[in-house]
């Protein structure tokens, strides 16, 4: 029932949008779905900054269920729209929906996730942020605040996740050009603010209060604010005495910042809407070869 | 009084025979063992200072850190002794913890949203015993709704409020989470309490011995006229409110609730904790002091970790490895097998 009800609401809602602008490119939007804080809020910047691109945009969630996408991608195709922006739920499964829409001559556009695809062609190219390069941008600004000396102990995210890999690599590739920066204790917080805590307190323990130890780098800013408060309760100043900086630029951190407990933390975009719109519009005007891959930066926010 | 030192004399080798198989020595020793190995990594491990007016140190930390798991453990115990399990304590956890940060910040009386937590755990211990003991459905089956959907729940109790920044501050729940009383941190005072209070419900009362009986044999204890249906409710209840102490301490520990990752897995720790005090899954046993001492071997192996530098990719590696050999050491197979190629080896 509710999905005939979806379905139905669906349709009506394309025909009027068909209807009400002719002369804007119309871009369908399969989005994953709508877990966590960050996917809705992406959502929601996807719908508003369409508008301020005078894009028609059909949006699709796909609850998390591929064949719920791949039904959308294909009502889209039929439609006729004139580009498909695809968060894939899922990497496999893509070469026969996108020959398809490659015969129709649709361009499609990746956001988010990557697919698995032989043949790159299928699509125009992929715009999402780059977690290696969030590391990047952490460790080099720490080399510059350090001077390019600097003991850091690391918060791990959840071992053998796809942000915590990339984000210490990131991290540890700026750290290889400094001799004199290293980092001397690494543990994982699991992403948690209790797992950051917990972590921050055993290593308080284990380097005699941090002593020697320039920063602390976390891989989102929840285990920062674990850590904060482990070291506040050690009676140590974050931001003072040790240097604090993490990813991600969650609303409590933007509080930490402000009170000097907290140094620095680099975004992970939910508004990208105007980072995304323009390539594919550019796209659509002049269709050129594009990079497989364009990154969405991460703004590193400090407390001034 | 000369006969008793007589006897006491004569007993002696007999007493450590009954040390050697008494259900406590091995989970002792084994906390013993983790804290004389974090000693050799970490040389410092056992020094305590007073810092910002309470004790500071690994040993603390671990009695500290334990909290939590240590009172969903002891109403995992309860609820072990009447042949039950409770999957859903993590999820009460998160939903306590979201009814916290919903509540203040809807601006009720800090000592108010105390026991509205404490109703919301009650509360799911409600639907827990319900569904095992009125409607008789299995408990790893009837506990696992709850553990299931309860995230789900702490998630939209959050959109109550907004959600999209749960921290929070309140000098009353941080007080009895972080505070301290006289050097001594308030969680510890206050678990301390909470474990005598129980230890005296259940051994003090007859509803220990119920329990007990339940677990050991439900019909007969029915037919004995122990309401078999009343005590395994009660144990549920019991179960919800301690974890939602452990809810209300991790909650104002980290400032924040975090529904989707708070407490995950601490069924499996309270599991553990409570099997390493000798209790078993079989049901009709109940051991308050040894599974506080289980609790107390798994936090003290996970800050031995976290202070031995090793990667993280070993923690729970370690951690599987240390509870194998102290359940191993608590096998009586185990260990009759050992004794049996250890007197061989001479002949």
């Amino acid at each position: 029932m509710i999905r005939k009800f979806a379905l139905a609401g669906a349709a009506l809602a394309a025909t009027t949008f068909m209807s009400g602008t002719a002369l804007a490119q119309t871009i369908g939007f399969s989005q994953v779905g709508s877990e966590g804080d960050w996917r809705p809020a992406f959502s929601a910047n996807m719908q508003e900054s369409a508008k301020e691109y005078g894009v028609d945009l059909k949006f699709a969630n796909a609850q998390g269920k591929q064949e719920e996408q791949l039904r959308a991608v294909r009502a889209f195709i039929a439609q006729g729209v004139d580009a498909i922006i695809i968060a894939p739920v899922v990497v496999t499964g893509w070469d026969q929906v996108l020959r398809e829409a490659k015969e129709a001559e649709i361009p499609v556009f990746l956001v988010d996730r990557d697919v698995d695809v032989e043949d790159k062609s299928l699509y125009v190219t992929r715009i999402s942020a780059d977690f290696n390069l969030e590391g990047k941008l952490a460790g080099a600004w720490l080399a510059a605040e350090s001077l390019g000396d600097c003991k850091v102990v690391e918060l791990q995210g959840t071992t053998g996740s796809a942000p915590a890999i990339e984000r210490k690599g990131g991290f540890e590739a700026v750290l290889d050009q400094f001799p004199a920066m290293e980092i001397v204790a690494s543990q994982s917080g699991d992403f948690t603010t209790d797992g950051g805590k917990k972590v921050m307190e055993a290593f308080i323990k284990s380097t005699n209060n941090l002593e020697g130890i320039c920063a602390s780098f976390a891989h989102n800013d929840n285990m920062q604010l674990g850590a904060i408060q482990a070291m506040k309760e050690a009676g140590l100043k974050p931001g003072e005495d040790v240097l604090m900086v993490s990813v991600d630029y969650v609303p409590a951190i933007k509080d930490a910042l402000d009170a000097g407990e907290a140094n620095a933390s680099v975004e992970l975009r939910s508004a990208v809407g105007e980072f995304i719109y323009p390539v594919v519009l550019d796209y659509l005007k002049n269709p050129t070869e594009l990079d497989k891959w364009i990154v969405i930066p991460g703004d590193l926010h400090t407390a001034d | 009084m000369a006969s008793t030192d007589s006897t006491a004399e004569h007993s002696a080798p007999g007493r450590v025979k009954a040390i050697a198989q008494s259900r406590a020595i091995w989970p002792l020793l084994a906390l013993a063992l983790i804290l004389i190995v974090a000693g050799f990594i970490s040389p410092n491990f056992y020094e305590i200072r007073i810092v910002e007016g309470r004790l500071f140190g690994n040993l603390i930390d671990i009695l500290y850190r334990a909290v939590p798991t240590a009172l969903v453990a002891l109403g995992m115990a309860v609820v072990i002794g009447t042949r039950g399990i409770d999957l859903s304590v993590g999820s009460i956890i998160a939903i306590v913890g979201a009814v916290i940060v919903w509540r203040i910040k809807m601006g009720d009386p800090h000592v108010t949203i105390l026991f509205t937590a404490l109703a919301a755990g009650i509360l799911c211990g409600m639907w827990n015993g319900f569904l095992v003991a009125a409607l008789g459905i299995q408990p790893i089956i009837a506990t696992l709704i709850l553990m299931v959907s309860g995230r789900g729940i702490g998630m939209l109790i959050n959109l109550l409020y907004g959600g999209t920044d749960p921290s929070f501050e309140s000098a009353f729940l941080q007080g009895l989470s972080t505070g301290s009383i006289w050097l001594i941190p308030t969680r510890l005072v206050l678990a301390a309490g909470i474990f005598l209070a129980l230890w005296l419900l259940i051994r003090r009362t007859a509803l220990g011995l119920f329990v007990e009986s339940v677990g050991g044999n439900a019909a007969a204890s029915n037919l004995a006229g122990v309401n078999a249906r009343v005590i395994v409710f009660v144990a549920y209840v019991l179960c919800g409110l301690l974890s939602a102490w452990a809810g209300i301490i991790m909650t104002a520990d980290t400032h924040t609730s975090d529904p989707v990752s708070v407490a995950l897995y601490i069924e499996l720790d309270a599991i553990l904790a409570v099997v390493i005090g000798g209790g078993s899954l079989a049901g009709g046993r109940i051991y308050l002091g040894m599974t506080v001492i289980g609790a107390l071997v798994i936090q003290a192996l996970t800050t031995a970790t976290l202070i031995s530098g090793l990667p993280p990719e070993y923690n729970l590696i370690i951690k599987a490895l240390v509870v194998l050999s102290v359940l191993f050491l608590q096998s009586a197979n185990a260990r009759n097998a050992i004794r049996g190629l250890v007197s061989r080896k001479p002949s």
